[in-house]
């Protein structure tokens, strides 16, 4: 956590290897990420992004989207119910749902890939209250995958996180 | 067939519209008074003098030379098409080769299917209208193509994280972008002959040919220029796309 500009969404995006350090290297199992095939780095260290960025079609077009990408066909419904969405939202057309339920189909979307590790941009920062405690509800009760929640907000950071970073000026401060 | 000859004399008579225009200009305060003084010196110089270097071809009757006239028209093409696609990182190569297959392949394909002889007088004007048509339909697409790269570039980066390569992250945009370049053509094509009638076909009938021959020209060079354009932006997009990535299937820093 810390406040907005301190490098947060930065090191998330080097983690899955959207970006590369200046310096430095990023491990995983303790291989360097550039020797990994980034494509299936991304699969397994999958990335929920600040806002929901939907493609056009259904929800379940946007669920199936990652796993179609390298020719696999999964059910939607089991990643919905994890994301806190029920069987209802299957066929509905994703760019017409409120943000919060958006920002659900979103972390279904990177669910249905069965990631080892979730990285989380600001997972909660467009929602409102109710929406807010769906998702962290949603997010505390997931089987067998660690998460990297990036906030600004300690007492989200508290709620969410066995281990907390502090970060500013994009350096680590306990 | 029936030939014209125009002499500079009347040339210079129809530097009366210029001078309309140039009025409207100056009343109107559209300041584009000097830009028509260039645009008119420009288009005499231009096409003087590359009406002396057609004459030359033809006379020496040289394939070569065609060839060689060709691949200058490629450059400049290709030299004008980034000018307008400069937001397209490393897009000199892609709009080159765009220009030159499309030049090389739609040429070839109407010298091999017997549309046209293979000499200057076909060669020379078709060749200049499939690279000049090519070049425009490349620009407009590249140019969306960085738009569409620019605006979209959360959703991108969000199909990238979910494990999509760079295409398969671009595919979308890059269908807009080679429907914008081609669109245009389309669309002359379809109203032609209602709302416009275009240059060929005017040339042919003032130089005094008959309406058929010279609509069944124009309508073998607007069936040209759209396999042209749809290669040449098909190649530009295609490989244009890849300067916005690395080879790690990220996105390059804007």
């Amino acid at each position: 956590m810390g406040p907005s500009g301190s490098g947060k969404s930065t090191l998330l995006r080097l983690l899955n290897r959207l970006a590369d350090p200046d310096q430095g290297t990023v491990r995983y199992h303790g291989t360097d990420v550039r020797e990994l095939d980034p494509l299936e780095l991304r699969r397994r260290v999958g990335l929920v992004p600040q806002l929901p960025a939907p493609v056009p079609g259904s929800v379940a077009d946007n669920v199936c989207f990652g796993p179609r990408l390298d020719g696999r066909e999964v059910d939607p419904e089991r990643p919905l119910r994890l994301a806190g969405l029920d069987s209802s939202f299957v066929e509905r057309d994703a760019s017409r749902l409120s943000v919060g339920e958006q920002q659900r189909v979103m972390l279904a979307r990177a669910l249905a890939l069965e990631p080892e590790v979730l990285l989380l941009d600001e997972p909660t920062a467009a929602l409102d209250e109710d929406a807010k405690a769906a998702v962290e509800d949603a997010l505390t009760s997931l089987p067998g995958v660690s998460l990297v929640v990036v906030t600004h907000e300690p007492a989200q950071a508290e709620r969410l996180a066995s281990h907390i970073v502090r970060l500013e000026n994009g350096q680590v401060r306990k | 067939m029936s030939t014209v000859s125009i002499t500079l004399g009347e040339v210079a008579a129809s530097l009366a519209l210029v001078a309309v225009a140039v009025a409207v200009s100056f009343w109107r305060h559209a300041e584009l008074e000097q830009d028509i003084a260039v645009a008119v010196l420009r288009s005499f110089l231009q096409l003087t003098a590359v009406g002396y270097v057609i004459q030359a071809i033809f006379d020496t009757d040289s394939l070569w030379l065609v060839a060689a006239l060709l691949a200058g028209m490629v450059a400049f093409g290709a030299w004008t098409a980034r000018g307008r696609a400069k937001a397209v990182p490393g897009a000199t190569g892609p709009i080159l080769l765009a220009l030159a297959v499309a030049a090389t392949v739609t040429l070839g394909l109407v010298l091999a299917l017997g549309v046209f002889a293979a000499e200057p007088r076909y060669l020379v004007p078709v060749g200049g209208m499939v690279i000049g048509n090519s070049m425009t339909a490349v620009a407009v697409a590249l140019n969306r193509l960085a738009d569409e790269m620019h605006e979209g570039r959360r959703q991108i980066e969000a199909m990238l994280a979910l494990g999509a390569t760079s295409f398969q992250a671009a595919r979308a945009t890059l269908a807009r972008s080679l429907r914008s370049g081609m669109i245009p053509l389309v669309d002359s094509t379809k109203t032609t002959g209602i709302v416009f009638f275009p240059g060929t076909m005017v040339g042919m009938l003032v130089a005094g040919a008959e309406p058929v021959d010279a609509v069944r020209l124009q309508i073998v060079l607007l069936w040209v220029l759209l396999g042209a354009v749809a290669l040449a932006g098909l190649i530009a997009v295609s490989l244009g796309y890849r300067g916005f990535f690395t080879d790690a299937h990220q996105l390059r820093e804007s």
